[in-house]
């Protein structure tokens, strides 16, 4: 179904660009206003330099941030129109929540943050900064609870065959949010950390002005990273175990988990096609019983298989999709409820296993320079900047597994919830025709292209411009510390 | 409380015209207004602050939108899928072209991003004029909420004269808020073009609103008239006010004749979207209430403190030497 197909392909693009930038946003914007905060209590320059410079590349992906994320709002309606009918009256609400709560403050106070340097006392300057870092961490409760409720919804009785709001605190403070925040700030602070590390890595090797900067950035990026990471095990440890209660085909795909075991083995790399019905086929490396525990808390548990899982589905949420004509080639066909096996068995693995280089990477690198060394070797440089992409790609590849795993349903049912709650991929999408969805994914992605090229340059050009390159330029009578 | 969220809207919108009016002027008037680079970087200057936070009203309107009325959020947008997307595009362009200007000092670059600015906000105005005139003046949609024909449905005369209404109202306006908040020659010019291209340049939103209003538009002729004669005057502060008391003018009468619709259906009166038939529930309804009743003052406080802030006029001399 082809406007099927480009909606989703659309989404995924948009999306998955859009959190490139967020988890960078995120984690730097609250370090730099430690940094300034570093430099308002101490006075120590050294401070007030990395605030500037790592403010700046703040800046240069905040917009990139700022502006793709409208079009996430948007498109909903364009591309989804079937599915914001279907949920406007619950999945609304977090969203308008975002806008008015925390995305007019975000935007405001980094205009009072970007122009205020001169104009503001320092204290009021820097609460500034902390409003808008704070207010980009309630942005990012508020969308987790949007998605948390497609996973898990709750807070809802049925009314005429939609799904009606009974309790925002419900929806505010759903277990599959609760357990979702931690994991995805965590996902953020370690890409921060590793954005310092790699990058002060850089300068130090290149012995640039300001020794003590670089050092200190290293060593904070190092750290914020060693402890995103055992904030990221624990609360994906925790949010696996919710989502075998919640999703379970979710997690017996990621396992490419064909039968039902008990105990459960983990698999750690497969050899072989994990395509369905071949998954049978898989010689995998296995630890035994460890799916029991990360399932359960229980090494000796049964973990239910897709070919299992799949009779379950059928019974309570049927065996074939209603004949519609909007759902085109779909309609009364039988319903397919595992999701691409390849996609999220290895989504899976390359999230964690991304995910562990860097903190890995992290660790080392604080060895590495223990005592005020730095290695001389060209591979000391380029290790600390190769393991910046590592904590971006965790964190995509760990969307990717949430958001294919769940088909296909766009809302998934959940099981001790509330009888009906529940909607189809390929109900959701809007009346649109194929060319005006093709036209929008051309256009986008164009741009996006064209943008990804601009934003790494500018980074680039900043980070090898050091220090000097970001100090202000004032004018003769000091009215503008920054100007376009 | 439907009415409420039709009126909470309505004011969203209002002050997401108003507002991001003047920052799309200022960026249709750059090449215009700022001759050389320093009078160009003192035009961005005076919108540099603030665009950011006035582009949220946007946000909040059609997130509002979605929350109180997602079947006129879900008609609206999914029918005007092209002009939307071109309308995104535009967004995109212009927000990252503010920052990244500056960024090289390189006239090619620097020209690249000012193309984009002046390009973008025409673009971006046009849309906006485009999607607002839709919601007033109907979509052929079917009792399903889906539009019927052409994905170009939203692209007629009366709705492209939305466009130019407001294309043309938010030239006005960022001239007149160019003259506001600079000093010197750059002034006088925004001073200039805003006398000389108003009696064109506000044309379409006087037919717009007479058309759908009929002589109610003369209040609005009447608001705006002033406006330029207190500009003539050199009372810049007070022609802007007054341009604002305009565009809330415009917005009282295009959503009061919209009242109780919220997309009329071209096709038949019965399927017209209603503020009845495409509300949430009274319960959503209460919750986001809640939230704006805290939120909105706030953002009015904390936003109006950032213009005061940034009140002074600047001009060519606190541009840094380059």
């Amino acid at each position: 179904m082809e406007v099927l197909e480009l909606a989703r392909w659309q989404f995924g693009i948009t999306t998955v660009y859009h959190f490139l930038m967020v988890p960078l946003t995120i984690g730097l914007s609250l370090l730099v206003a430690g940094m300034q905060t570093a430099w308002v209590r101490t006075g120590d320059e050294r401070y007030y330099k990395m605030t500037k410079f790592w403010g700046k590349l703040l800046l240069i992906n905040f917009a990139m941030g700022v502006v793709t994320g409208i079009v996430q709002e948007f498109q909903f309606g364009m591309a989804w129109s079937a599915y914001s009918r279907f949920v406007g009256d619950v999945f609304g609400a977090p969203l308008a929540m975002e806008g008015i709560v925390a995305f007019f403050v975000e935007s405001t106070f980094l205009g009072l943050w970007i122009f205020g340097w001169d104009k503001l006392p320092k204290k009021v300057h820097l609460a500034c900064a902390w409003a808008f870092s704070l207010a980009t961490m309630a942005s990012a409760y508020f969308i987790l609870a949007a998605n948390s409720w497609m996973q898990h919804p709750v807070g809802i009785e049925m009314h005429e065959g939609r799904p009606r709001l009974t309790s925002i605190w419900a929806v505010l403070t759903n277990n599959t949010t609760l357990a979702a925040f931690p994991h995805t700030i965590a996902g953020a602070f370690a890409v921060a950390g590793a954005f310092l590390v790699g990058i002060a890595a850089w300068h130090l090797h290149r012995k640039s002005e300001e020794e003590r900067v670089w050092r200190s950035s290293l060593k904070l990026g190092t750290w914020v990273g060693v402890v995103a990471f055992s904030v990221l095990a624990i609360s994906g440890d925790l949010q696996g175990k919710l989502m075998f209660e919640q999703q379970p085909m979710k997690m017996a795909a990621a396992e490419a988990l064909c039968h039902t075991e008990e105990p459960a083995a983990f698999s750690i790399f497969a050899v072989g096609d994990v395509t369905r019905p071949d998954c049978e086929n898989v010689k995998s490396i296995t630890v035994p019983a460890l799916l029991s525990f990360l399932a359960h808390n229980d090494f000796s548990t049964e973990v239910k298989g897709i070919e299992d899982l799949v009779p379950l589905y059928q019974q309570k949420y049927g065996e074939f999709y209603p004949v519609d004509e909007r759902l085109g080639e779909l309609s009364g066909k039988p319903i397919d409820y595992v999701p691409a096996l390849p996609v999220t068995y290895w989504g899976f693995r390359l999230m964690i296993g991304f995910g562990a280089i860097s903190a890995g990477l992290g660790v080392f690198m604080l060895w590495l320079t223990r005592r005020n060394r730095t290695p001389t070797g060209w591979w000391f440089p380029a290790l600390g900047l190769a393991g910046i992409a590592t904590p971006f790609l965790a964190n995509s590849f760990g969307w990717i597994f949430t958001e294919m795993g769940r088909q296909p349903f766009v809302v998934v049912p959940n099981p001790s919830g509330v009888d009906g709650v529940w909607m189809f991929t390929a109900q959701a999408v809007s009346n649109s025709t194929p060319g005006e969805i093709l036209t929008s994914l051309i256009a986008l992605t164009a741009v996006y292209s064209v943008l990804a090229v601009v934003e790494f340059y500018l980074i680039r050009k900043y980070v090898r411009g050091g220090i000097p390159g970001v100090l202000p330029q004032k004018s003769d009578d000091g009215a503008l510390a920054f100007a376009y | 409380m439907e009415t409420l969220w039709f009126v909470l809207i309505a004011v969203l919108w209002l002050g997401y015209l108003f507002l991001e009016g003047f920052d799309f002027g200022v960026g249709m008037l750059l090449p215009v207004l700022g001759r050389d680079n320093a009078e160009r970087r003192v035009m961005i200057n005076t919108i540099g602050p603030v665009w950011d936070g006035n582009e949220v009203w946007l946000i909040v309107a059609i997130g509002a939108t979605f929350a109180a009325f997602p079947g006129w959020y879900a008609a609206l947008l999914s029918a005007a899928y092209l002009p939307l997307t071109l309308f995104l595009v535009a967004l995109i362009g212009r927000g990252v072209a503010f920052d990244y200007r500056g960024k090289v000092d390189n006239p090619r670059w620097r020209k690249a991003w000012d193309v984009t600015i002046v390009a973008g906000s025409w673009i971006a105005t046009l849309c906006v004029g485009l999607l607002i005139s839709t919601t007033v003046l109907g979509l052929p949609i079917d009792e399903n909420g889906d539009r019927v024909g052409s994905a170009f449905a939203a692209v007629r005369f009366d709705t492209v004269l939305g466009a130019l209404a407001f294309a043309g109202y938010a030239l006005v306006h960022g001239a007149v808020f160019t003259a506001l908040k600079t000093e010197g020659e750059i002034r006088e010019r925004a001073r200039r073009v805003a006398l000389t291209i108003a009696p064109v340049a506000l044309l379409p939103l006087i037919a717009l609103l007479a058309v759908v209003a009929g002589v109610w538009a003369g209040v609005v002729v009447l608001v705006l008239a002033a406006a330029m004669w207190r500009l003539l005057h050199n009372r810049d502060g007070q022609s802007f006010a007054l341009m604002g008391l305009a565009i809330a003018a415009s917005v009282a009468i295009l959503f009061g004749s919209l009242y109780p619709n919220v997309l009329p259906s071209t096709l038949n009166d019965a399927w017209s979207l209603t503020i009845a038939n495409s509300a949430s529930s009274p319960y959503t309804l209460q919750v986001i209430t809640w939230v704006a009743a805290f939120g909105t003052p706030a953002v009015l406080v904390y936003q109006g403190w950032t213009y005061w802030v940034f009140r002074k006029r600047i001009g060519v001399r606190h541009i840094p030497v380059q």
